[in-house]
Protein backbone atom coordinates (compact mmCIF):
# COMPACT_ATOMS: atom_id res chain seq x y z
CA UNK A 1 0.00 0.00 0.00
CA UNK A 2 1.37 3.37 -0.97
CA UNK A 3 1.51 5.79 1.95
CA UNK A 4 -0.30 8.96 1.00
CA UNK A 5 1.26 12.25 2.09
CA UNK A 6 -1.74 13.29 4.12
CA UNK A 7 -1.58 10.17 6.34
CA UNK A 8 1.76 11.57 7.47
CA UNK A 9 0.29 15.08 7.83
CA UNK A 10 -2.56 13.80 10.01
CA UNK A 11 -0.14 11.73 12.10
CA UNK A 12 2.01 14.81 12.73
CA UNK A 13 -1.07 16.74 13.88
CA UNK A 14 -2.12 13.87 16.18
CA UNK A 15 1.47 13.79 17.50
CA UNK A 16 1.23 17.49 18.37
CA UNK A 17 -2.05 16.82 20.21
CA UNK A 18 -0.23 14.21 22.33
CA UNK A 19 2.30 16.90 23.33
CA UNK A 20 -0.51 19.25 24.51
CA UNK A 21 0.03 18.59 28.26
CA UNK A 22 3.49 20.18 27.86
CA UNK A 23 1.98 23.50 26.72
CA UNK A 24 2.62 26.62 28.79
CA UNK A 25 -0.28 27.33 31.17
CA UNK A 26 0.55 31.03 31.40
CA UNK A 27 -2.22 33.40 30.22
CA UNK A 28 -2.11 34.21 26.50
CA UNK A 29 -1.58 37.69 25.07
CA UNK A 30 -5.24 38.75 25.25
CA UNK A 31 -5.73 37.34 28.77
CA UNK A 32 -2.57 39.13 29.91
CA UNK A 33 -3.79 42.46 28.51
CA UNK A 34 -7.24 41.91 30.04
CA UNK A 35 -5.64 41.27 33.45
CA UNK A 36 -3.24 44.22 33.22
CA UNK A 37 -5.90 46.65 32.01
CA UNK A 38 -8.46 45.45 34.53
CA UNK A 39 -11.26 44.03 32.42
CA UNK A 40 -10.64 40.26 32.77
CA UNK A 41 -13.50 40.05 35.32
CA UNK A 42 -16.14 41.00 32.74
CA UNK A 43 -15.56 37.65 31.00
CA UNK A 44 -18.64 35.46 31.33
CA UNK A 45 -18.72 31.73 31.95
CA UNK A 46 -19.63 29.81 28.77
CA UNK A 47 -23.38 29.25 28.38
CA UNK A 48 -22.81 25.47 28.17
CA UNK A 49 -19.84 23.17 28.58
CA UNK A 50 -18.89 20.08 26.59
CA UNK A 51 -15.09 19.69 26.87
CA UNK A 52 -14.15 22.96 28.60
CA UNK A 53 -10.49 24.06 28.48
CA UNK A 54 -9.48 21.06 26.39
CA UNK A 55 -9.82 18.70 29.36
CA UNK A 56 -11.91 15.61 28.62
CA UNK A 57 -14.44 15.30 31.46
CA UNK A 58 -14.42 12.26 33.75
CA UNK A 59 -10.75 11.36 33.24
CA UNK A 60 -8.67 11.40 36.44
CA UNK A 61 -5.29 12.21 34.91
CA UNK A 62 -5.37 15.77 33.60
CA UNK A 63 -2.57 15.03 31.14
CA UNK A 64 -4.51 12.10 29.69
CA UNK A 65 -7.73 14.17 29.62
CA UNK A 66 -5.90 16.89 27.68
CA UNK A 67 -4.44 14.39 25.21
CA UNK A 68 -7.88 12.80 24.65
CA UNK A 69 -9.46 16.21 24.04
CA UNK A 70 -6.63 17.12 21.67
CA UNK A 71 -6.87 13.88 19.68
CA UNK A 72 -10.66 14.19 19.43
CA UNK A 73 -10.49 17.81 18.27
CA UNK A 74 -7.75 17.05 15.76
CA UNK A 75 -9.83 14.24 14.24
CA UNK A 76 -12.98 16.41 14.19
CA UNK A 77 -11.08 19.16 12.34
CA UNK A 78 -9.53 16.70 9.89
CA UNK A 79 -13.02 15.40 9.15
CA UNK A 80 -14.47 18.91 8.88
CA UNK A 81 -11.75 20.13 6.50
CA UNK A 82 -11.75 16.99 4.36
CA UNK A 83 -15.55 16.84 4.33
CA UNK A 84 -15.96 20.50 3.44
CA UNK A 85 -13.33 20.12 0.71
CA UNK A 86 -15.14 17.11 -0.74
CA UNK A 87 -18.42 18.96 -0.64
CA UNK A 88 -17.13 22.14 -2.26
CA UNK A 89 -14.59 20.88 -4.84
CA UNK A 90 -15.25 21.34 -8.55
CA UNK A 91 -17.24 18.53 -10.13
CA UNK A 92 -15.99 16.53 -13.08
CA UNK B 1 -6.44 35.65 21.23
CA UNK B 2 -9.83 33.94 21.57
CA UNK B 3 -12.26 36.56 22.91
CA UNK B 4 -14.54 35.11 25.61
CA UNK B 5 -18.19 36.02 26.18
CA UNK B 6 -18.59 39.31 28.01
CA UNK B 7 -15.69 41.26 26.49
CA UNK B 8 -17.60 42.73 23.55
CA UNK B 9 -20.67 44.93 23.66
CA UNK B 10 -23.73 43.90 21.66
CA UNK B 11 -23.11 46.29 18.77
CA UNK B 12 -19.53 45.08 18.23
CA UNK B 13 -20.51 41.42 18.56
CA UNK B 14 -23.36 41.87 16.08
CA UNK B 15 -21.31 43.90 13.58
CA UNK B 16 -18.46 41.39 13.53
CA UNK B 17 -20.97 38.51 13.18
CA UNK B 18 -22.46 40.15 10.09
CA UNK B 19 -19.07 40.92 8.52
CA UNK B 20 -17.73 37.44 9.25
CA UNK B 21 -20.89 35.74 7.98
CA UNK B 22 -20.46 37.67 4.73
CA UNK B 23 -16.77 36.77 4.57
CA UNK B 24 -17.39 33.09 5.22
CA UNK B 25 -20.25 33.07 2.69
CA UNK B 26 -17.95 34.51 0.05
CA UNK B 27 -15.22 32.03 1.06
CA UNK B 28 -17.62 29.17 0.42
CA UNK B 29 -18.46 30.63 -3.00
CA UNK B 30 -14.79 31.10 -4.00
CA UNK B 31 -13.79 27.68 -2.65
CA UNK B 32 -16.67 26.06 -4.50
CA UNK B 33 -15.48 27.72 -7.72
CA UNK B 34 -11.77 26.88 -7.50
CA UNK B 35 -11.10 23.93 -5.19
CA UNK B 36 -9.81 20.79 -6.91
CA UNK B 37 -9.35 17.14 -5.88
CA UNK B 38 -5.78 17.72 -4.76
CA UNK B 39 -6.82 20.41 -2.30
CA UNK B 40 -9.18 18.12 -0.38
CA UNK B 41 -6.62 16.28 1.81
CA UNK B 42 -4.79 19.58 2.40
CA UNK B 43 -8.06 21.04 3.75
CA UNK B 44 -8.25 18.14 6.22
CA UNK B 45 -4.60 18.24 7.27
CA UNK B 46 -4.67 22.04 7.73
CA UNK B 47 -7.74 21.82 9.97
CA UNK B 48 -6.12 19.07 12.04
CA UNK B 49 -2.71 20.77 12.22
CA UNK B 50 -4.03 24.22 13.12
CA UNK B 51 -6.26 22.80 15.86
CA UNK B 52 -3.48 20.69 17.40
CA UNK B 53 -0.82 23.40 17.09
CA UNK B 54 -3.13 25.96 18.75
CA UNK B 55 -3.12 23.81 21.91
CA UNK B 56 0.63 24.20 22.27
CA UNK B 57 1.10 27.50 24.10
CA UNK B 58 4.71 28.58 24.23
CA UNK B 59 6.06 31.01 26.87
CA UNK B 60 6.80 34.50 25.55
CA UNK B 61 7.75 36.90 28.34
CA UNK B 62 7.01 37.52 32.01
CA UNK B 63 4.24 35.00 32.58
CA UNK B 64 2.63 35.38 29.19
CA UNK B 65 2.22 32.70 26.56
CA UNK B 66 1.18 32.59 22.95
CA UNK B 67 0.23 29.92 20.48
CA UNK B 68 0.16 29.53 16.73
CA UNK B 69 -2.92 31.01 15.08
CA UNK B 70 -2.22 29.27 11.78
CA UNK B 71 -4.21 31.59 9.52
CA UNK B 72 -1.11 32.65 7.56
CA UNK B 73 0.05 29.06 7.11
CA UNK B 74 -3.38 27.89 5.94
CA UNK B 75 -3.66 30.85 3.56
CA UNK B 76 -0.14 30.36 2.14
CA UNK B 77 -0.79 26.67 1.42
CA UNK B 78 -4.45 26.86 0.35
CA UNK B 79 -5.13 30.50 -0.52
CA UNK B 80 -6.84 33.17 1.60
CA UNK B 81 -10.47 32.15 0.99
CA UNK B 82 -9.98 28.43 1.62
CA UNK B 83 -7.71 29.40 4.54
CA UNK B 84 -10.48 31.53 6.03
CA UNK B 85 -12.84 28.58 5.71
CA UNK B 86 -10.46 26.25 7.57
CA UNK B 87 -9.84 28.83 10.30
CA UNK B 88 -13.62 29.27 10.67
CA UNK B 89 -14.05 25.51 11.12
CA UNK B 90 -11.33 25.47 13.80
CA UNK B 91 -12.82 28.47 15.64
CA UNK B 92 -16.38 27.10 15.48
CA UNK B 93 -15.32 23.71 16.90
CA UNK B 94 -13.16 25.38 19.59
CA UNK B 95 -16.11 27.56 20.58
CA UNK B 96 -18.88 24.93 20.51
CA UNK B 97 -17.01 21.84 21.76
CA UNK B 98 -14.10 23.17 23.82
CA UNK B 99 -15.51 26.48 25.17
CA UNK B 100 -12.47 28.37 23.87
CA UNK B 101 -13.77 31.70 22.56
CA UNK B 102 -17.25 32.89 23.48
CA UNK B 103 -20.27 32.06 21.36
CA UNK B 104 -21.24 35.75 21.27
CA UNK B 105 -17.64 36.62 20.24
CA UNK B 106 -17.45 34.01 17.48
CA UNK B 107 -18.00 36.61 14.77
CA UNK B 108 -15.13 38.72 16.09
CA UNK B 109 -12.85 35.71 16.51
CA UNK B 110 -13.55 34.56 12.93
CA UNK B 111 -12.93 38.12 11.74
CA UNK B 112 -9.60 38.49 13.62
CA UNK B 113 -8.06 35.03 13.37
CA UNK B 114 -9.81 34.01 10.13
CA UNK B 115 -10.27 36.87 7.68
CA UNK B 116 -7.66 39.32 8.99
CA UNK B 117 -4.98 36.71 9.74
CA UNK B 118 -5.45 34.86 6.43
CA UNK B 119 -5.51 37.93 4.19
CA UNK B 120 -2.72 39.82 5.98
CA UNK B 121 -0.60 36.65 6.04
CA UNK B 122 -1.25 35.71 2.44
CA UNK B 123 -0.66 39.10 0.84
CA UNK B 124 2.44 39.91 2.90
CA UNK B 125 3.80 36.49 1.92
CA UNK B 126 3.05 37.20 -1.75
CA UNK B 127 4.71 40.62 -1.49
CA UNK B 128 7.93 39.15 -0.08
CA UNK B 129 7.95 36.31 -2.63
CA UNK B 130 7.52 38.78 -5.49
CA UNK B 131 10.50 40.78 -4.17
CA UNK B 132 12.75 37.83 -3.30
CA UNK B 133 11.70 35.33 -5.97
CA UNK B 134 9.94 31.98 -5.73
CA UNK B 135 12.98 30.15 -4.33
CA UNK B 136 13.50 28.73 -0.89
CA UNK B 137 14.68 32.01 0.66
CA UNK B 138 11.66 33.94 -0.63
CA UNK B 139 9.24 31.26 0.56
CA UNK B 140 10.70 30.97 4.05
CA UNK B 141 11.19 34.70 4.58
CA UNK B 142 7.73 35.39 3.12
CA UNK B 143 6.27 32.80 5.47
CA UNK B 144 7.93 34.45 8.47
CA UNK B 145 6.89 37.98 7.52
CA UNK B 146 3.35 36.98 6.54
CA UNK B 147 2.86 34.97 9.71
CA UNK B 148 4.23 37.73 11.95
CA UNK B 149 1.98 40.29 10.25
CA UNK B 150 -1.06 38.01 10.55
CA UNK B 151 -0.76 37.94 14.36
CA UNK B 152 0.08 41.64 14.59
CA UNK B 153 -2.88 42.69 12.41
CA UNK B 154 -5.28 40.30 14.18
CA UNK B 155 -4.24 41.78 17.55
CA UNK B 156 -4.90 45.30 16.25
CA UNK B 157 -8.37 44.26 15.08
CA UNK B 158 -8.97 42.72 18.51
CA UNK B 159 -7.77 45.88 20.28
CA UNK B 160 -10.15 48.03 18.21
CA UNK B 161 -13.07 45.72 19.08
CA UNK B 162 -12.20 45.92 22.79
CA UNK B 163 -11.90 49.71 22.64
CA UNK B 164 -15.18 50.14 20.74
CA UNK B 165 -16.80 47.88 23.35
CA UNK B 166 -15.61 50.25 26.08
CA UNK B 167 -13.27 47.78 27.80
CA UNK B 168 -10.13 49.88 27.51
CA UNK B 169 -9.40 53.10 25.61
CA UNK B 170 -7.75 52.53 22.22
CA UNK B 171 -4.58 54.37 23.28
CA UNK B 172 -4.22 51.77 26.06
CA UNK B 173 -5.54 48.62 24.37
CA UNK B 174 -3.78 49.08 21.03
CA UNK B 175 -0.16 49.34 22.23
CA UNK B 176 -0.75 46.62 24.85
CA UNK B 177 -2.25 44.14 22.36
CA UNK B 178 0.08 45.00 19.48
CA UNK B 179 3.13 44.97 21.77
CA UNK B 180 2.66 41.52 23.25
CA UNK B 181 1.52 40.08 19.90
CA UNK B 182 4.56 41.51 18.11
CA UNK B 183 6.48 39.04 20.29
CA UNK B 184 4.02 36.15 19.91
CA UNK B 185 4.18 36.79 16.15
CA UNK B 186 7.87 35.84 16.15
CA UNK B 187 6.82 32.36 17.31
CA UNK B 188 4.12 32.29 14.61
CA UNK B 189 6.73 33.28 12.02
CA UNK B 190 9.24 30.65 13.10
CA UNK B 191 6.66 27.83 13.16
CA UNK B 192 5.18 28.87 9.81
CA UNK B 193 8.63 29.00 8.16
CA UNK B 194 9.58 25.66 9.68
CA UNK B 195 6.43 24.00 8.31
CA UNK B 196 7.01 25.55 4.87
CA UNK B 197 10.64 24.34 4.94
CA UNK B 198 9.44 20.84 5.85
CA UNK B 199 6.86 20.82 3.04
CA UNK B 200 9.44 22.17 0.57
CA UNK B 201 11.91 19.45 1.56
CA UNK B 202 9.46 16.55 1.50
CA UNK B 203 6.62 17.39 -0.93
CA UNK B 204 7.52 20.63 -2.71
CA UNK B 205 4.68 20.03 -5.20
CA UNK B 206 2.18 20.79 -2.40
CA UNK B 207 3.44 24.38 -2.36
CA UNK B 208 2.30 24.68 -5.98
CA UNK B 209 -1.39 23.99 -5.33
CA UNK B 210 -3.55 26.62 -7.01
CA UNK B 211 -4.45 29.25 -4.40
CA UNK B 212 -8.12 29.50 -3.56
Amino acid sequence: MKVKWWYVGLLIALGLAVLAPLASSWPDGLERVAEDKGFIEVALEPFFKIIPDYVFPGVHSEALATILAGLLGTLILFGAGYGLGTLLKRRG
Amino acid sequence: MHIPDGFLNAATAATTYVVSAGGVGYSIKETNRKLGDRHVPMMGVMGAFVFAAQMLNFPVIGGTSGHLIGGALAAILLGPWAGTLIMSCVLIVQCLVFQDGGITALGANVFNMGLVACFAGYYLYRAVVSLMGEGRTGTLLGGFVGAWASVFMASIACAIELAVSGRSPLEVALPAMAGVHALIGIGEGLITSAVLAFVAATRADLLELQKV
